[in-house]
């Protein structure tokens, strides 16, 4: 058990490692921040003076470690336009996203669940068919052309909400529904696939031929076994609470976390960007963690570790 | 002997493809029956459609009647109390047969609960004594282990057990020992010979194998694209067997004894549904086959006491000769 | 390349694999094989009979030098086997072949039967563009297809019929030996009946040696020369046919040939108890003695080797060779 944890944990610790080195040096090859910030028509002294208060003429490598090392005293560096310590720029901006991913979350899982496990029940049939071509196109409608499309008809057209900002609880209703639609889509085609696979088992058969109902056989044998693949996805989407709304963010004008993050690379503002990725980057191992952890509970089949010594 | 299941014409078609041609079988309490045939006979088709466990889109036409009630057609809930508690099925392939995720001491207390009210502490202890009935050792502890903690022989002795928590009256095995290796497959028809006579259950075994069969029922049945084509009492089929196609299958069997032969192989394969021939479904592979064989199905005819066949040539009575040795 | 030598002889294979064992990863040795030797002979087939997890799969790879043994050495034709993947390992693969038990899963779904049965004499450059297809007609009859059916994907074609295509192609560089692992087992009666014919048929006419791996002790003797019974990765008894299966030494070849099932059985039938063991879980002493009725306690401790009996026979167990005094036996 030691073991599994230990591998899981390092693995976790390497993945955050690898994303911040990766966005640290993309960062600084992908165009002059001091000269960005500074704007193109400033004093080459002044953007030169920029330059040497962030250390930013010091070679890749120094920074890097400078700025390692500052992570472990806590320090994860600041706003090069405002100043202002870069962690707290962005935990002051994660309820407004969480104000967004969390009701969205549930939609996914109240429309996307039942629908896929409808679909497999009744395959084939009409609704089946309907769900699942309302499906595809739920997820393969990009989420800014399914947000502009939704501002269009109930912001411009109808007048009924309010096309984006923050101001009130209805201005998060087309940011949510939007974002709730995508996954939604995800999730009703892959439960459905779930489901339909263990349908299809051995053991679902003879469930029925004990005399168990079939309502009983889909709630007490079926889902359990298809809930074990489906809390894949469910960790994923449980991942991205944080920064799976950057597009959406800026197509509404919502002043979260990802809306945060698409201006501090325009401005290659380094440290802001950097501790988004940390944070994003700690979420999705934490719940791909988690994840592991429950395919244990899920499926015994895998807490025994090696299976029975079978056929050589 | 009381008869306890009656088939009557039993039809099932897929997709307009008829799987079963009209199946009469009649079981009484307490026999053996085996059913034997290769792939795609319908052999496990008879049985899941008179169990209702065919997927929807299957139609199924005739009778199927258990102690005189209808099972076709019948509402969910008649079917639900028959399966398990009036007629048990075991499967091939015991590992993928039962529910991985769930203990196997709660898959035995759910038929327990559904068919004989026992729940609690005294289902457990009645499971624990059905697993000592089919042989698991260490039963208290091994109710809490799961499907896959237990080998394939194991694995169907809790099948079995589970089966027969509904103390049913009739036990069809379907291919109960195909996965299986030799010597745990003998465990398994001694387990469910003692357990017959003990209960006095009726038992159908379902196999493409003669010898397992033949060594296990009193009566065996034949089957050919999707007809009984023989039935007689055990000795009777082997001695005086009737249909060519039975006496095709003893032949392909490699004698234990006796000098090395080249097996008498039927040629050519199995039909496929939509591309049935027009008379007797055999007799494209037949070696005694005649016109009239092409003309219409031969009708089930009984040669002797207890012992039928579908065949015109058998009806002749030069025909009733014994098998090679 | 001598013709005294036997066309395969194989001493004291051994394969080892290591298993881990739960969550908290203590490493256990399975012992797949352990000191295996056989032989087989030009046109004449060793039948390899025993259960699931007895090594006769593993013994197969061995034997046609897919795997390098850890222990022990195969020799062909009187030369050792090349280690796998090397280049004279290559080209000794015209010399031997393999059929398995899944003929669907030997097949590629892509390509046609004529193609697949072609590659072998492509590979190894036999023959030319113009012979290679005569050749694949040839081979096409002689295994009882039809030479149109070389346009067929193997999903169009029966079991029996993509088993018969893997004997084609198998048979396309006129190799010396076959090794045939479970190659009926997946098939209907009828069906095995056919492919058992064709096998002794090829035999005699191509003179082929042939290793015949399965658990289908009937089948075995309707195809061998010579059968090996193995038990937990050791032959625990060896000899002709109709010696072993009416006159069994071995106390598990005798439940074994009991445990056939055959109409009309004569007396009473030897059930073993328990499981088939686990390899990674082996027994001391004799891998046969917690199941065997006949064990004493020498057996326990002493692992019997494969010995000669005065007939002949070779059998690994102290009780049939008589090494045990009958009053010592255990309750």
């Amino acid at each position: 058990m030691l073991r599994f944890i230990g591998s899981r944990l390092l693995r976790a610790v390497i993945t955050i490692i690898m994303v911040v080195t990766f966005a640290f040096v993309v960062l600084r090859l992908s165009g002059d921040p001091a000269q960005i910030i500074m704007g193109a028509d400033a004093p080459p002294e002044a953007v030169d003076a920029f330059r040497t208060a962030w250390g930013l003429d010091q070679p890749v490598w120094v920074q890097y470690f400078h700025y390692f090392g500052a992570i472990f005293t806590g320090d994860l560096g600041r706003s090069m336009r405002d100043g202002r310590d870069a962690i707290v720029l962005v935990v002051e901006r994660i309820p407004a996203t969480l104000t967004l991913t969390l009701p969205a979350l549930f939609i996914k899982l109240a429309l996307g669940i039942p629908a896929g496990i409808y679909a497999a029940l009744h395959r084939n049939s009409i609704i089946d068919r309907v769900l699942m071509i309302m499906a595809v196109a739920g997820f393969t409608v990009p989420s800014f052309v399914l947000g502009l499309l939704l501002v269009l008809v109930f912001a411009v057209q109808l007048g009924w909400l309010p096309s984006g900002g923050q101001e009130s609880w209805r201005h998060a209703i087309l940011p949510v529904v939007t974002l709730g639609i995508g996954g939604a889509a995800v999730l009703a085609r892959f439960t459905r696939s779930a489901m339909l696979e263990v349908l299809g088992q051995p053991y679902i058969r003879t469930a029925s031929a004990k005399g168990v109902s079939w309502r009983d056989v889909v709630w007490g044998h079926a889902l359990p076994n298809a809930a074990i693949p489906t809390v894949t996805i469910v960790g994923f989407m449980v991942g991205s609470l944080i920064a799976g709304a950057v597009v959406v963010e800026s197509v509404f004008s919502w002043p979260g976390v990802g809306r945060l993050l698409v201006v501090a690379v325009a401005n290659r503002d380094l440290a802001v960007v950097q501790c988004v990725l940390l944070l994003v980057a700690a979420t999705m191992v934490t719940a791909n963690f988690t994840v592991d952890m429950l395919y244990g509970v899920l499926d015994p089949r895998l807490r025994s570790g090696a299976r029975k010594a079978g056929a050589h | 002997m009381s008869t306890l299941v009656t088939m009557r014409g039993l039809t099932v078609a897929f997709n307009g493809q008829l799987a079963l041609r009209g199946i009469d079988l009649a079981i009484s309490k307490g026999e053996a029956v085996g059913l034997v045939g290769e792939s795609g006979c319908g052999k496990s088709v008879t049985w899941l459609a008179a169990l209702g466990l065919l997927p929807g889109k299957a139609t199924i036409g005739g009778s199927v009647t258990i102690a005189g009630e209808e099972l076709l057609g019948a509402p969910a809930a008649k079917l639900e109390r028959v399966r398990g508690g009036r007629i048990g099925m075991i499967f091939q392939d015991p590992a993928s047969s039962l529910n991985p995720v769930h203990r196997v001491g709660k898959q035995i207390a759910e038929a327990l609960a559904l068919h004989r009210g026992i729940a609690g502490a005294a289902a457990r202890a009645e499971a624990k004594r059905l697993f000592d009935l089919v042989g698991i050792p260490d039963a208290e502890r091994r109710l809490d282990a799961y499907p896959h903690e237990f080998s394939g022989g194991q694995n169907q002795r809790v099948m079995i057990a589970m089966a027969l928590a509904g103390q049913p009256e009739l036990l069809v095995a379907d291919e109960p020992t195909t996965a299986l290796d030799v010597t745990i497959q003998a465990q398994i028809l001694e387990l469910l010979q003692a357990l017959r006579r003990e209960f006095g259950m009726a038992l159908v075994l379902i196999s493409h194998d003669l010898g397992v069969v033949a060594e296990t029922c009193e009566r065996v049945c034949v089957m050919y694209a999707g007809r009984i084509v023989e039935e007689a009492p055990t000795s009777r089929l082997f001695a005086h067997t009737a249909h060519p196609y039975t006496r095709g299958l003893l032949g392909a069997l490699p004698p234990i004894t006796g000098p090395r032969r080249r097996l008498s192989a039927i040629p050519g394969g199995v039909p496929e549904p939509w591309a049935m021939p027009p008379g007797c479904a055999f007799a494209p592979r037949c070696g005694s086959r005649m016109a009239a064989c092409d003309a219409g199905t031969p009708a089930h005819t009984e040669l002797a006491p207890g012992h039928g066949a579908a065949c015109l040539r058998a009806m002749a009575p030069e025909y009733a000769e014994a098998v090679p040795a | 390349m001598s013709n005294d030598a036997p066309l395969l002889r194989a001493e004291g294979l051994t394969r080892r694999y290591a298993m881990r064992r739960g969550l908290l990863g203590r490493s256990v040795e399975v012992r797949a094989v352990d000191g295996v030797s056989l032989t087989v002979e030009r046109g004449r087939t060793l039948g390899l009979v025993g259960e699931s997890g007895c090594g006769k799969s593993t013994t197969g790879r061995l034997v046609l030098g897919l795997e390098a043994p850890d222990d022990g050495h195969v020799a062909f034709d009187g030369s050792p086997m090349p280690p796998p993947g090397s280049e004279p390992w290559r080209r000794l693969r015209a010399r031997m072949q393999m059929v398995f038990q899944d003929p669907l899963g030997a097949l590629d779904r892509r390509l046609t039967i004529g193609t697949q049965v072609r590659e072998p004499l492509d590979i190894h450059g036999l023959g030319d563009a113009g012979t290679r297809g005569e050749k694949v007609a040839s081979l096409l009859s002689a295994v009882g297809l039809r030479p149109d059916q070389a346009a067929r994907y193997p999903h169009e074609l029966s079991g029996g019929q993509r088993q018969r295509a893997v004997l084609a192609r198998a048979l396309a560089t006129d190799p010396a030996l076959l090794v045939c692992d479970e190659p009926i087992s997946a098939l209907d009666v009828s069906i095995q009946a056919q492919v058992m014919n064709l096998l002794v048929e090829l035999q005699e006419r191509l003179g082929l040696g042939m290793l015949f791996i399965s658990h289908d002790l009937r089948a075995v003797r309707q195809v061998s020369h010579r059968i090996a019974v193995m038990y937990l990765g050791r032959i625990v008894e060896e000899g002709e046919p109709d010696a072993v299966l009416q006159a069994p030494a071995h106390p598990y070849t005798q439940a074994l040939v009991s445990a056939i099932p055959h109409p009309g059985r004569a007396g009473t039938r030897i059930v073993l108890q328990g499981d088939p063991p686990n390899p990674a879980d082996r027994p001391t002493g004799c891998a046969f003695h917690p199941r065997c009725a006949a064990a004493v306690a020498r057996c326990a401790v002493d692992s019997p080797s494969l010995k000669a009996r005065d007939d002949g026979r070779l059998v690994a167990c102290h009780v049939a060779h008589g090494e045990v005094d009958a009053l010592k036996r255990a309750a």
